[in-house]
């Protein structure tokens, strides 16, 4: 069903607050090719934006990946936001509405587990924050 | 991309045309704030029918511009926010509180005339 043409992953580096524009407009595409439409495009897109968000305002640098993914007959979406920067103290405190180290609305990383299907984040203090996200066709 | 300002009789009209870097909105803010006392604006309204993700960052330097502007004695009325983007605020839980906002460009100046002509002021008199 996926044409041979179509590219089925996409990597931004994401340095700049431009990359942030350029990532969300390149995941789009790829949803769409996944067979994605309308709302589902714009939540997958504002995902994509906070995750990439976090990596200018907390990391300084990383990239974004934006994939096709298939698992038992279902097809979708994988997000994977990897960053090598200071990592998350207190994952848990990080996962609550509100809260925030940058004076920022706090929203960015409940409100895209909020957004997707499934979220997963792994950090490490020094090392650097994992996020993986999954959006399946409905 | 520098977001137009245009000024229509009392009030200021931004019309936001595409995908909005971060410096956009920042540079938006500084323009509208100045301009508000250039121009003596009593209100100020921010068109956003051509966004396609308003996330929290967005959000919140929209919330920025509409006190600041209220700072200034003018109203904020944001417009044109799309279906899908209305949607993917209301589950990313994002709000824009106190600053109002209406359906399109005719609503938003409708709501800052009738405001004028009740005599209220920013948007926290209501």
């Amino acid at each position: 069903m996926w044409g041979a043409h179509v590219p089925v992953e996409i990597r931004v580096p994401i340095y700049t607050e431009q990359d942030i524009v350029a990532a969300r407009q390149l995941g789009r595409a790829v949803a769409e090719q996944a067979g994605f439409v309308g709302s589902q495009l714009t939540v997958i897109a504002t995902a994509i934006s906070e995750l990439a968000r976090n990596i200018v305002t907390y990391a300084v640098s990383g990239e974004i990946t934006i994939s096709l993914a298939e698992q038992t007959g279902r097809r979708g979406v994988l997000i994977l936001a990897r960053d090598q920067g200071p990592g998350i103290q207190d994952l848990a405190l990080a996962m609550r509405d509100g809260y925030s180290t940058s004076n920022s609305l706090g929203m960015g990383l409940p409100g895209t587990r909020r957004l997707m299907d499934e979220f997963e984040i792994a950090s490490v203090v020094g090392e650097g924050t994992t996020v993986t996200a999954r959006m399946w066709r409905s | 991309m520098r977001v137009p300002i245009l000024k229509q009789r009392d009030y200021l009209i931004a019309s936001v045309q595409a995908a909005l870097s971060d410096s956009d909105l920042a540079l938006l803010c500084d323009e509208l704030v100045m301009q508000v006392g250039v121009h003596r604006s009593h209100g100020v309204i921010i068109d956003v029918t051509a966004l396609d993700v308003l996330d929290s960052f967005a959000v919140r330097t929209l919330r920025t511009i509409a006190h600041m502007v209220q700072l200034r004695g003018a109203a904020t009325v944001i417009v044109g926010i799309q279906p899908d983007v209305a949607f993917a605020m209301v589950q990313l839980g994002l709000k824009f509180n106190t600053v109002e906002t209406a359906l399109d460009l005719e609503e938003g100046l409708a709501l800052l005339h009738r405001r004028r002509q009740l005599g209220v002021g920013g948007p926290r008199a209501r």
